[in-house]
Protein backbone atom coordinates (compact mmCIF):
# COMPACT_ATOMS: atom_id res chain seq x y z
CA UNK A 1 0.00 0.00 0.00
CA UNK A 2 2.82 2.23 0.92
CA UNK A 3 4.86 2.13 -3.07
CA UNK A 4 1.19 3.22 -4.87
CA UNK A 5 1.55 6.33 -2.74
CA UNK A 6 4.85 6.80 -3.22
CA UNK A 7 4.76 6.61 -6.99
CA UNK A 8 1.73 9.50 -6.67
CA UNK A 9 3.76 12.04 -5.41
CA UNK A 10 6.19 14.02 -7.08
CA UNK A 11 9.50 13.31 -6.78
CA UNK A 12 11.42 14.99 -9.63
CA UNK A 13 9.74 17.52 -12.21
CA UNK A 14 10.43 16.80 -15.55
CA UNK A 15 9.00 19.30 -18.19
CA UNK A 16 10.14 22.74 -16.86
CA UNK A 17 9.59 26.28 -17.71
CA UNK A 18 12.57 28.89 -16.40
CA UNK A 19 12.32 32.18 -14.64
CA UNK A 20 9.33 34.26 -14.62
CA UNK A 21 10.14 38.30 -13.68
CA UNK A 22 7.69 40.70 -13.19
CA UNK A 23 7.34 44.39 -11.87
CA UNK A 24 4.91 47.21 -11.13
CA UNK A 25 5.14 50.23 -13.31
CA UNK A 26 2.73 53.45 -13.22
CA UNK A 27 -0.18 51.90 -14.75
CA UNK A 28 0.01 48.56 -13.53
CA UNK A 29 2.02 45.17 -13.89
CA UNK A 30 4.31 43.89 -16.28
CA UNK A 31 5.06 40.50 -16.62
CA UNK A 32 7.73 38.37 -18.83
CA UNK A 33 8.60 35.04 -19.41
CA UNK A 34 10.24 32.61 -21.98
CA UNK A 35 8.32 30.23 -24.09
CA UNK A 36 10.72 26.86 -23.31
CA UNK A 37 10.10 23.70 -21.59
CA UNK A 38 12.70 22.32 -21.10
CA UNK A 39 13.38 18.10 -20.43
CA UNK A 40 16.28 18.21 -18.45
CA UNK A 41 18.84 19.34 -20.62
CA UNK A 42 17.11 19.32 -23.99
CA UNK A 43 15.17 22.46 -24.86
CA UNK A 44 11.88 20.16 -25.80
CA UNK A 45 9.27 22.57 -26.59
CA UNK A 46 9.38 26.09 -27.69
CA UNK A 47 6.01 27.39 -27.91
CA UNK A 48 4.96 27.01 -23.95
CA UNK A 49 2.53 30.04 -22.84
CA UNK A 50 3.84 30.43 -18.99
CA UNK A 51 2.07 33.39 -18.47
CA UNK A 52 -1.59 33.23 -18.06
CA UNK A 53 -4.80 35.55 -17.17
CA UNK A 54 -6.96 34.46 -14.29
CA UNK A 55 -10.45 36.23 -14.23
CA UNK A 56 -10.69 40.13 -14.95
CA UNK A 57 -7.54 41.51 -13.06
CA UNK A 58 -5.09 38.95 -12.57
CA UNK A 59 -2.12 37.54 -14.59
CA UNK A 60 -0.69 34.49 -13.62
CA UNK A 61 3.25 33.23 -14.22
CA UNK A 62 4.58 30.43 -13.79
CA UNK A 63 7.95 28.78 -13.80
CA UNK A 64 8.92 24.88 -12.35
CA UNK A 65 6.86 21.90 -13.90
CA UNK A 66 4.69 22.43 -16.64
CA UNK A 67 2.36 19.71 -15.99
CA UNK A 68 1.79 21.70 -12.42
CA UNK A 69 1.33 24.45 -14.29
CA UNK A 70 -1.84 22.55 -16.28
CA UNK A 71 -3.18 21.32 -13.31
CA UNK A 72 -2.83 24.89 -11.02
CA UNK A 73 -4.55 26.41 -14.28
CA UNK A 74 -7.78 23.84 -13.78
CA UNK A 75 -8.08 24.82 -10.11
CA UNK A 76 -8.30 28.40 -10.86
CA UNK A 77 -10.68 28.00 -13.91
CA UNK A 78 -12.74 25.98 -11.58
CA UNK A 79 -12.32 29.41 -9.08
CA UNK A 80 -13.33 31.65 -11.44
CA UNK A 81 -16.07 30.00 -12.77
CA UNK A 82 -17.87 29.69 -9.27
CA UNK A 83 -17.18 33.18 -8.79
CA UNK A 84 -18.65 34.16 -11.94
CA UNK A 85 -21.77 32.28 -11.34
CA UNK A 86 -22.63 34.15 -8.39
CA UNK A 87 -23.12 37.14 -10.63
CA UNK A 88 -22.96 39.75 -7.81
CA UNK A 89 -20.85 42.18 -9.15
CA UNK A 90 -17.64 41.46 -7.29
CA UNK A 91 -14.75 39.60 -9.00
CA UNK A 92 -11.82 37.33 -7.39
CA UNK A 93 -8.93 40.43 -7.67
CA UNK A 94 -5.62 39.26 -7.86
CA UNK A 95 -4.95 39.51 -3.47
CA UNK A 96 -7.72 36.68 -3.46
CA UNK A 97 -5.82 34.59 -6.10
CA UNK A 98 -2.46 35.39 -4.66
CA UNK A 99 -3.95 33.96 -1.35
CA UNK A 100 -5.92 31.11 -2.81
CA UNK A 101 -3.03 29.84 -4.42
CA UNK A 102 -0.70 30.22 -1.36
CA UNK A 103 -3.23 28.00 0.47
CA UNK A 104 -3.45 25.67 -2.27
CA UNK A 105 0.64 25.42 -2.31
CA UNK A 106 1.22 24.70 1.37
CA UNK A 107 -1.36 22.27 1.74
CA UNK A 108 -0.24 20.49 -1.07
CA UNK A 109 3.47 20.35 0.85
CA UNK A 110 1.87 19.64 4.15
CA UNK A 111 1.03 15.72 2.38
CA UNK A 112 4.69 16.06 1.12
CA UNK A 113 2.88 16.12 -2.74
CA UNK A 114 3.95 19.26 -3.76
CA UNK A 115 2.89 21.31 -6.63
CA UNK A 116 6.36 22.03 -7.93
CA UNK A 117 6.04 25.49 -9.40
CA UNK A 118 7.39 29.21 -8.50
CA UNK A 119 4.12 31.59 -9.21
CA UNK A 120 4.01 34.90 -9.64
CA UNK A 121 0.54 36.54 -9.49
CA UNK A 122 0.05 40.26 -10.67
CA UNK A 123 -2.61 42.37 -11.02
CA UNK A 124 -4.65 45.66 -10.54
CA UNK A 125 -8.30 46.17 -9.37
CA UNK A 126 -10.20 49.15 -8.59
CA UNK A 127 -6.74 51.07 -9.62
CA UNK A 128 -4.70 49.07 -6.43
CA UNK A 129 -1.62 47.63 -8.34
CA UNK A 130 -0.82 44.19 -6.75
CA UNK A 131 2.51 41.90 -7.05
CA UNK A 132 3.13 38.49 -5.32
CA UNK A 133 5.14 35.47 -5.65
CA UNK A 134 4.30 31.72 -4.22
CA UNK A 135 6.61 28.65 -4.27
CA UNK A 136 6.41 25.31 -4.16
CA UNK A 137 6.71 25.23 -0.59
CA UNK A 138 4.33 27.81 0.23
CA UNK A 139 6.36 30.54 0.65
CA UNK A 140 4.62 34.19 -0.38
CA UNK A 141 5.04 37.24 -0.27
CA UNK A 142 4.48 40.36 -2.18
CA UNK A 143 6.85 43.45 -3.31
CA UNK A 144 7.13 46.17 -6.01
CA UNK A 145 9.45 43.49 -8.20
CA UNK A 146 9.34 39.79 -8.06
CA UNK A 147 11.18 36.94 -9.81
CA UNK A 148 11.41 33.15 -9.67
CA UNK A 149 14.27 30.96 -10.41
CA UNK A 150 17.26 32.24 -11.71
CA UNK A 151 15.64 35.35 -12.20
CA UNK A 152 16.13 36.18 -8.74
CA UNK A 153 19.50 35.67 -8.60
CA UNK A 154 20.12 37.76 -11.99
CA UNK A 155 17.08 40.17 -12.63
CA UNK A 156 16.54 41.04 -8.70
CA UNK A 157 19.95 43.42 -8.51
CA UNK A 158 18.60 45.02 -11.94
CA UNK A 159 15.63 45.84 -11.08
CA UNK A 160 16.41 47.00 -6.94
CA UNK A 161 19.05 49.57 -8.82
CA UNK A 162 16.56 51.05 -11.96
CA UNK A 163 13.02 50.52 -10.55
CA UNK A 164 10.92 53.23 -9.61
CA UNK A 165 7.60 54.01 -8.19
CA UNK A 166 6.88 55.88 -12.22
CA UNK A 167 7.79 53.99 -15.20
CA UNK A 168 6.16 54.45 -18.05
CA UNK A 169 4.82 51.34 -20.08
CA UNK A 170 8.25 51.76 -22.66
CA UNK A 171 10.37 51.87 -19.96
CA UNK A 172 8.85 49.24 -17.82
CA UNK A 173 9.34 47.09 -21.13
CA UNK A 174 12.65 47.91 -21.79
CA UNK A 175 14.05 47.16 -18.25
CA UNK A 176 11.83 43.73 -18.43
CA UNK A 177 13.77 43.34 -21.91
CA UNK A 178 17.09 43.95 -20.02
CA UNK A 179 16.34 41.17 -17.68
CA UNK A 180 15.37 38.61 -19.77
CA UNK A 181 18.49 39.84 -22.32
CA UNK A 182 20.95 38.94 -19.08
CA UNK A 183 18.62 35.20 -18.57
CA UNK A 184 19.03 34.10 -21.94
CA UNK A 185 22.92 34.70 -21.92
CA UNK A 186 23.34 33.35 -18.24
CA UNK A 187 20.48 30.36 -17.97
CA UNK A 188 21.16 27.39 -20.05
CA UNK A 189 17.51 26.67 -20.03
CA UNK A 190 16.15 29.87 -21.46
CA UNK A 191 15.33 30.59 -24.89
CA UNK A 192 14.81 33.54 -26.91
CA UNK A 193 11.14 33.41 -27.42
CA UNK A 194 9.54 35.56 -25.13
CA UNK A 195 5.48 36.06 -23.92
CA UNK B 1 11.88 -2.15 -2.83
CA UNK B 2 13.32 0.60 0.03
CA UNK B 3 11.47 3.84 0.63
CA UNK B 4 13.08 6.31 -1.53
CA UNK B 5 13.04 9.52 0.32
CA UNK B 6 12.14 12.94 -0.60
CA UNK B 7 14.99 14.87 -2.49
CA UNK B 8 13.33 18.20 -0.75
CA UNK B 9 12.51 19.94 1.99
CA UNK B 10 9.46 21.21 3.18
CA UNK B 11 11.03 23.38 5.60
CA UNK B 12 13.06 26.58 5.02
CA UNK B 13 14.43 29.14 7.45
CA UNK B 14 13.92 32.81 6.06
CA UNK B 15 15.73 34.47 9.26
CA UNK B 16 14.83 37.60 11.07
CA UNK B 17 15.17 38.51 14.73
CA UNK B 18 12.27 39.29 17.45
CA UNK B 19 12.57 41.06 21.13
CA UNK B 20 9.92 41.84 23.34
CA UNK B 21 10.30 43.37 26.19
CA UNK B 22 7.96 43.79 29.05
CA UNK B 23 7.74 46.65 31.24
CA UNK B 24 5.23 47.93 34.16
CA UNK B 25 2.52 49.54 31.96
CA UNK B 26 3.29 48.71 28.95
CA UNK B 27 5.28 46.34 26.02
CA UNK B 28 7.10 46.50 23.43
CA UNK B 29 7.59 43.86 20.28
CA UNK B 30 9.78 44.16 17.74
CA UNK B 31 10.89 42.39 14.49
CA UNK B 32 13.27 43.28 11.43
CA UNK B 33 11.38 43.12 8.29
CA UNK B 34 13.49 41.17 6.18
CA UNK B 35 13.22 37.74 4.61
CA UNK B 36 15.61 35.40 2.86
CA UNK B 37 16.20 32.29 1.82
CA UNK B 38 19.72 30.70 1.80
CA UNK B 39 21.81 33.67 0.80
CA UNK B 40 19.23 35.85 -0.86
CA UNK B 41 16.90 38.42 0.07
CA UNK B 42 13.49 37.46 -0.96
CA UNK B 43 12.21 41.09 0.56
CA UNK B 44 12.86 43.60 2.64
CA UNK B 45 9.62 44.67 3.54
CA UNK B 46 7.75 41.66 5.19
CA UNK B 47 6.14 42.39 8.50
CA UNK B 48 6.52 39.05 10.90
CA UNK B 49 4.28 41.21 13.75
CA UNK B 50 0.87 39.86 14.25
CA UNK B 51 -1.87 42.07 16.26
CA UNK B 52 -3.65 38.99 17.61
CA UNK B 53 -5.87 40.54 20.15
CA UNK B 54 -6.66 44.01 21.47
CA UNK B 55 -3.95 43.82 24.25
CA UNK B 56 -1.72 40.91 22.63
CA UNK B 57 0.69 40.85 19.76
CA UNK B 58 2.91 37.84 18.53
CA UNK B 59 6.25 38.36 16.70
CA UNK B 60 7.34 35.29 14.90
CA UNK B 61 10.76 34.04 12.63
CA UNK B 62 11.27 30.78 10.93
CA UNK B 63 9.55 29.23 7.97
CA UNK B 64 7.26 32.28 6.87
CA UNK B 65 4.40 29.75 5.35
CA UNK B 66 3.85 27.95 8.91
CA UNK B 67 4.23 31.59 10.23
CA UNK B 68 1.45 32.81 8.33
CA UNK B 69 -0.36 29.73 8.88
CA UNK B 70 0.08 30.05 12.51
CA UNK B 71 -1.21 33.36 12.47
CA UNK B 72 -4.19 32.67 10.47
CA UNK B 73 -5.67 29.56 12.63
CA UNK B 74 -4.76 31.86 15.84
CA UNK B 75 -6.71 34.92 14.48
CA UNK B 76 -10.14 32.49 13.82
CA UNK B 77 -9.89 31.09 17.11
CA UNK B 78 -9.67 34.42 18.59
CA UNK B 79 -12.82 35.51 16.20
CA UNK B 80 -14.73 32.20 17.75
CA UNK B 81 -13.94 33.50 21.41
CA UNK B 82 -15.19 36.81 20.13
CA UNK B 83 -18.02 35.53 19.39
CA UNK B 84 -18.47 33.02 21.97
CA UNK B 85 -17.13 35.10 25.21
CA UNK B 86 -18.25 37.91 24.07
CA UNK B 87 -15.05 39.88 25.10
CA UNK B 88 -11.23 40.29 23.77
CA UNK B 89 -8.92 37.44 24.91
CA UNK B 90 -6.63 38.04 27.44
CA UNK B 91 -3.01 38.01 26.84
CA UNK B 92 -2.19 34.95 29.14
CA UNK B 93 -5.28 32.95 27.90
CA UNK B 94 -3.85 33.66 23.96
CA UNK B 95 0.15 32.68 25.33
CA UNK B 96 -1.93 29.38 26.08
CA UNK B 97 -3.91 29.11 23.26
CA UNK B 98 -0.32 29.14 21.09
CA UNK B 99 1.40 26.70 23.07
CA UNK B 100 -1.88 24.18 22.83
CA UNK B 101 -1.76 24.73 18.95
CA UNK B 102 2.04 24.35 18.46
CA UNK B 103 1.99 21.48 20.51
CA UNK B 104 -0.90 20.11 18.29
CA UNK B 105 1.51 20.03 15.25
CA UNK B 106 4.15 18.15 17.76
CA UNK B 107 4.74 15.49 14.65
CA UNK B 108 5.29 17.99 11.89
CA UNK B 109 6.08 20.56 13.91
CA UNK B 110 5.38 24.57 12.62
CA UNK B 111 8.75 25.71 12.40
CA UNK B 112 7.90 29.34 14.11
CA UNK B 113 9.85 30.42 16.75
CA UNK B 114 7.26 33.44 18.29
CA UNK B 115 7.72 35.84 21.36
CA UNK B 116 4.09 36.97 22.44
CA UNK B 117 3.88 40.12 24.11
CA UNK B 118 1.45 42.17 25.50
CA UNK B 119 -0.95 43.69 28.82
CA UNK B 120 -2.14 41.02 31.42
CA UNK B 121 -5.27 41.32 32.67
CA UNK B 122 -3.91 44.03 35.42
CA UNK B 123 -2.53 46.11 32.74
CA UNK B 124 1.10 45.10 33.55
CA UNK B 125 3.37 43.81 30.32
CA UNK B 126 3.83 40.60 30.07
CA UNK B 127 6.25 38.57 27.16
CA UNK B 128 5.74 34.82 26.39
CA UNK B 129 8.36 32.72 25.03
CA UNK B 130 7.84 29.53 23.06
CA UNK B 131 10.27 26.73 21.11
CA UNK B 132 9.00 25.53 17.75
CA UNK B 133 6.88 22.95 19.70
CA UNK B 134 5.11 24.67 22.05
CA UNK B 135 6.63 24.85 25.58
CA UNK B 136 6.27 28.49 26.79
CA UNK B 137 7.26 30.93 30.20
CA UNK B 138 6.40 33.92 30.94
CA UNK B 139 9.40 36.21 31.36
CA UNK B 140 10.22 39.87 31.57
CA UNK B 141 12.23 39.93 28.12
CA UNK B 142 13.02 37.42 25.34
CA UNK B 143 14.65 37.26 21.86
CA UNK B 144 13.76 34.22 19.25
CA UNK B 145 14.99 33.99 15.69
CA UNK B 146 18.38 34.19 13.89
CA UNK B 147 19.51 37.06 16.07
CA UNK B 148 18.86 35.70 19.32
CA UNK B 149 22.00 34.20 19.77
CA UNK B 150 23.50 37.97 19.82
CA UNK B 151 20.48 39.74 21.51
CA UNK B 152 19.62 37.66 23.95
CA UNK B 153 23.02 38.02 26.49
CA UNK B 154 22.97 41.62 25.58
CA UNK B 155 19.06 41.58 27.08
CA UNK B 156 20.55 39.85 30.35
CA UNK B 157 23.06 42.30 31.23
CA UNK B 158 21.00 45.40 30.28
CA UNK B 159 18.01 44.11 32.18
CA UNK B 160 19.25 42.04 34.75
CA UNK B 161 16.63 39.37 35.03
CA UNK B 162 16.31 37.77 38.37
CA UNK B 163 17.11 34.15 39.21
CA UNK B 164 13.63 32.28 39.23
CA UNK B 165 15.43 30.99 42.60
CA UNK B 166 15.08 33.70 44.32
CA UNK B 167 12.59 34.19 47.03
CA UNK B 168 10.40 35.72 47.54
CA UNK B 169 10.02 35.58 43.89
CA UNK B 170 10.83 38.85 42.13
CA UNK B 171 9.09 40.55 39.25
CA UNK B 172 10.95 39.90 35.97
CA UNK B 173 9.12 42.98 34.59
CA UNK B 174 11.91 45.95 33.81
CA UNK B 175 11.67 49.31 35.84
CA UNK B 176 13.07 50.91 32.36
CA UNK B 177 10.56 53.45 31.20
CA UNK B 178 8.64 52.67 27.75
CA UNK B 179 11.05 55.27 25.41
CA UNK B 180 14.10 53.84 27.18
CA UNK B 181 13.17 50.46 26.42
CA UNK B 182 12.67 51.60 23.51
CA UNK B 183 15.72 52.68 22.55
CA UNK B 184 17.53 49.86 23.68
CA UNK B 185 15.18 47.98 21.39
CA UNK B 186 17.08 50.36 18.32
CA UNK B 187 20.04 49.72 20.04
CA UNK B 188 20.23 45.39 19.87
CA UNK B 189 18.88 45.79 16.21
CA UNK B 190 21.53 47.99 15.10
CA UNK B 191 23.94 45.72 16.87
CA UNK B 192 22.37 42.52 15.83
CA UNK B 193 22.39 43.63 12.10
CA UNK B 194 26.31 44.19 12.09
CA UNK B 195 27.07 40.80 12.69
CA UNK B 196 23.85 38.41 11.58
CA UNK B 197 23.04 38.11 7.99
CA UNK B 198 19.46 37.69 8.26
CA UNK B 199 18.86 40.52 10.20
CA UNK B 200 18.91 43.69 8.50
CA UNK B 201 17.00 46.39 6.42
CA UNK B 202 14.17 47.77 8.45
CA UNK B 203 13.04 46.68 12.40
CA UNK B 204 9.30 47.39 13.27
CA UNK B 205 8.73 48.53 16.33
CA UNK B 206 5.12 47.98 17.90
CA UNK B 207 4.40 49.46 21.41
CA UNK B 208 1.51 48.09 23.87
CA UNK B 209 0.00 50.48 26.43
CA UNK B 210 -2.82 51.58 28.46
CA UNK B 211 -3.57 54.24 25.60
CA UNK B 212 -3.67 51.26 22.83
CA UNK B 213 -0.77 50.54 20.02
CA UNK B 214 1.86 52.59 18.47
CA UNK B 215 4.12 50.96 15.36
CA UNK B 216 6.88 52.92 14.39
CA UNK B 217 10.10 51.74 11.79
CA UNK B 218 13.52 52.06 11.91
CA UNK B 219 16.01 51.59 9.51
CA UNK B 220 19.09 49.60 9.30
CA UNK B 221 21.49 48.46 7.49
CA UNK B 222 20.99 46.94 4.00
CA UNK B 223 23.57 44.68 4.02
Amino acid sequence: MDSVSESQRTLYPYVTGSSVVAIKYKDGILMAADMGGSYGSTLRYKSVERLKPIGKHSLLGASGEISDFQEIMRYLDELILYDNMWDDGNSLGPKEVHNYLTRVMYNRRNKFNPLWNSLVLGGVKKGQKYLGTVNMIGINFEDNHVATGLGNHLARPILRDEWNENLTFEEGVRLLEKCMRVLLYRDRSAVNKIQ
Amino acid sequence: MTKQHANWSPYDNNGGSCVAIAGSDYCVIAADTRMSTGYNILTRDYSKISHLAEKCVMASSGFQADVKALQKVLSARHLTYQHQHNKQMSCPAMAQLLSNTLYYKRFFPYYSFNVLGGLDSEGKGCVFTYDAVGSYERVGYSSQGSGSTLIMPFLDNQLKSPSPLLLPAQDAVTPLSETEAVDLVKTVFASATERDIYTGDKVEIVILNASGIHREFMDLRKD
